[in-house]
């Protein structure tokens, strides 16, 4: 068991004549996920990866029966790619693309509130559960299959926590991406919640980072209502207010937002959390012996 | 990105949001012209900077002159304007070592009956743009907000539809505004959140927005930052960056596909992903050291990319040490050991320079690193590269 994805999932990509689209294709088939098929318009009845290429996504869907997506179109077109994916009916749609619009992204998550497709992202890397599918640009040999689910703001740090919970011989059962945009379809409650239902996840790694509320918003989410043991670690303890850090969504601003509120607020719900990045693992290790 | 006053004000004017008659002037004689121009009796000369706080803010020069200034005179407004164009102004946002004033608003002054706050930003928990509305006008924002947080009124409204006007209605009775300046209220309002999204704002704030004696409602300051993300779309907007208001280091870097912060430490940073990028500076900060920036090259770095962030990060006089933190994925370690033998040949690097690579190729990297002849201090795993820099730097 996971969440989210399995060896059953039949993916295509979105922007799969590009080049990152049709590199992490190339990666994602390697891995073993099951890739069905990809969408560029004005490319259909080509072939890529093997793979063939439509020029709409209910076309792919219809003709592979594709249920998940992974994006690579340029941010200007980002927002169309995910509504016309929620439109054919995919289950579960992973933006990677970074760069969209925030206002673009409030018009597409008033539709995905009311569609029955789950969006990861948009600018994260994507979704895996290891040894079964892989779909978005993270390193596949460095998971194994486990009982942690990982959640994440950030791209390389989650690849670091992974990184560090293999080594410690702690596989994972489903590791996401959320995104580092201010607006993204997927949040840490909404995973948690299908960790919380999903038998083989014994215990979750949370990798936050300062902005927004998220962090303190799960932290609630996780005294009441989950009861598997959580680690957490929050990047950003050290930036200054008003300076945005790489991702749109990291940014201290009007005081709010910091390291130590939403740290603190984890603690208060029996999360351990990790001091270091150094120790993303071994706090869960501490937390799942607890 | 951020615009000045002025410009703010030129934009919110032509969208039918009312802001004072002014002119913006750029030498102390076409400064008292503007006042001229402005009916000669009473005026307000704003210093136009990015930073905020300049009211009170003051010339590092001439710590008598603030930022903003009532002038009643043609000589008063020459006067103040040369104390003022030209010169460093300090604020509370600028740091101390300030930023220069190349020009200054000219404005007709108002009567003002009310003092109200109006701000748009995009608020992730109801994931669109909503109205921040406060009695509480010229005051911080935040301070309202943490010490009497029930005079602050939050409207979300949908992009398309924008502000409805049963919720200017409302705003209106909480904010205690009536008869004509509801209905003035309500084009204020209505034209400034239809802005907002017409130009891909990510922040609009109207600090104070000031009701006259005649009941009318006008944008006496006006911030407007934008949505980098969606500048491809606003041609019209790139010619107001102003680079004179930015971190040469940090223009640098984003013309290079880089992203850089300029912090004060001594320790100098190169990692890949902001994520990561971050809990270094953090990890470096844990074991007693200081970073001296934020570098992220990002996932998919060359060998000219790599090479310009160490140009970057060595042109920071205060850089002791170096370390570059790299997890590979994509990126493969081999890569950036190639990279970063590349950058220290040709950039002469001449400081203790530690490395901790991880993931794709790491062998080989670490090989390709080893072999180079190159004085390199390899670390085994991320709090030993912590150690080892933070030492090198003392």
């Amino acid at each position: 068991m996971s969440i989210l994805v399995n060896q059953n999932t039949r993916l295509i990509c979105q922007g799969i004549t590009g080049k990152a689209g049709q590199f992490h294709t190339q990666q994602c088939i390697a891995y073993g996920t099951k890739v069905v098929g990809g969408v560029t318009p004005g490319k259909g009845g080509t072939t890529v990866e093997g793979v063939p290429v439509f020029d709409t996504v209910i076309e792919a869907v219809e003709k592979t029966g594709a249920d998940a997506t992974m994006i690579f179109v340029p941010p200007a077109f980002t927002a169309d790619a995910i509504l016309e994916a929620a439109d054919a009916g995919i289950r579960t749609i992973v933006a990677i693309t970074e760069g969209v619009p925030v206002l673009d992204m409030v018009r597409v998550d008033d539709v995905i509130r009311r569609s029955s497709s789950r969006l990861i992202g948009p600018n994260c890397p994507g979704v895996i559960t290891p040894e079964e599918c892989k779909i978005g640009i993270m390193p596949g040999y460095i998971h194994r299959r486990g009982p942690i689910g990982v959640i994440s703001r950030s791209g390389t740090l989650t690849y670091e926590a992974v990184w560090q919970l293999s080594g410690l011989g702690l596989g994972q059962s489903t590791c996401v991406g959320l995104g580092g945009d201010p607006i993204v379809g997927t949040s840490f409650i909404d995973l948690l919640r299908l960790y919380e239902e999903d038998p083989a996840t014994e215990g979750v790694l949370m990798i936050g980072e300062i902005g927004g509320s998220a962090e303190e918003e799960a932290a609630r989410f996780i005294s009441d209502h989950f009861s598997k043991p959580v680690a957490a670690f929050i990047a950003g303890r050290t930036a200054p207010p008003g300076k945005r850090m790489g991702h749109a969504g990291a940014i201290i601003s009007g005081g709010k937002g910091t390291a130590a509120e939403k740290i603190a607020a984890l603690e208060k719900a029996g999360i351990v959390v990790a001091e270091s990045p150094a120790d993303m693992g071994a706090a869960m290790q501490r937390a799942t012996r607890r | 990105m951020k615009i000045h006053e002025y410009q703010a004000k030129q934009i919110l004017s032509e969208a039918g949001v009312a802001v004072p008659r002014g002119i913006v002037a750029d030498t102390p004689t076409a400064v008292a012209n503007a006042f001229h121009e402005l009916g000669g009796k009473l005026a307000v000369i704003k210093a136009q900077i990015h930073a905020g706080g300049r009211g009170k803010g003051t010339i590092k020069e001439n710590p008598q002159q603030h930022g903003v200034q009532l002038v009643r005179t043609t000589e008063d407004a020459r006067r103040i304007a040369s104390n003022i164009l030209g010169h460093t102004l300090v604020t509370i946002q600028t740091g101390p070592e300030g930023q220069v004033v190349h020009r200054v608003l000219v404005e007709q002054g108002c009567e003002i009956a009310r003092e109200l706050y109006l701000g748009i930003v995009v608020d992730r928990a109801t994931a669109g743009p909503v109205l921040i509305a406060s009695s509480q006008g010229g005051m911080e924002i935040e301070k309202v907000a943490a010490e009497s947080p029930e005079l602050i009124f939050r409207e979300p409204f949908s992009p398309d539809a924008g502000l409805h006007s049963y919720q200017v209605r409302k705003l209106a009775q909480r904010l205690g505004l009536s008869g004509p300046s509801v209905r003035s209220a309500e084009k204020f309002m209505r034209s400034l959140c239809r802005v907002f999204v017409e130009r891909d704002c990510s922040l609009v704030e109207i600090n104070p927005l000031v009701v006259t004696s005649g009941g009318e409602l006008i944008a006496l300051d006006a911030k407007m930052n934008f949505d980098d993300n969606a500048l491809f779309r606003h041609p019209e907007l790139t010619g107001l960056r102003d680079l004179a208001e930015e971190e040469p280091a940090e223009i640098r870097a984003g013309e290079e596909g880089l992203s850089y912060v300029k912090l004060d430490g001594n320790i100098g940073c190169l990692v890949n992903g902001a994520g990561l990028a971050m809990s270094t500076m953090d990890l470096i900060k844990l074991h007693g050291g200081e970073p001296a920036n934020f570098l992220d090259v990002g996932g998919g770095a060359n060998v000219h990319q790599v090479t310009e962030a160490f140009r970057i990060l060595l042109d920071d006089r205060n850089v002791r040490a170096v370390l570059v933190n790299i997890f590979g994925g994509i990126m493969r370690c081999t890569t950036i050991a190639e990279a970063i033998l590349a950058a220290y040949k040709s950039v002469g690097l001449d400081l203790p320079l530690v490395v901790r690579l991880e993931g794709t190729e790491v062998e080989e990297g670490r090989r390709i690193l080893a072999s180079s002849g190159v004085d390199i201090i390899t670390a085994s795993d991320l709090t030993d590269a912590a150690k080892r820099v933070v030492a090198a730097a003392l």
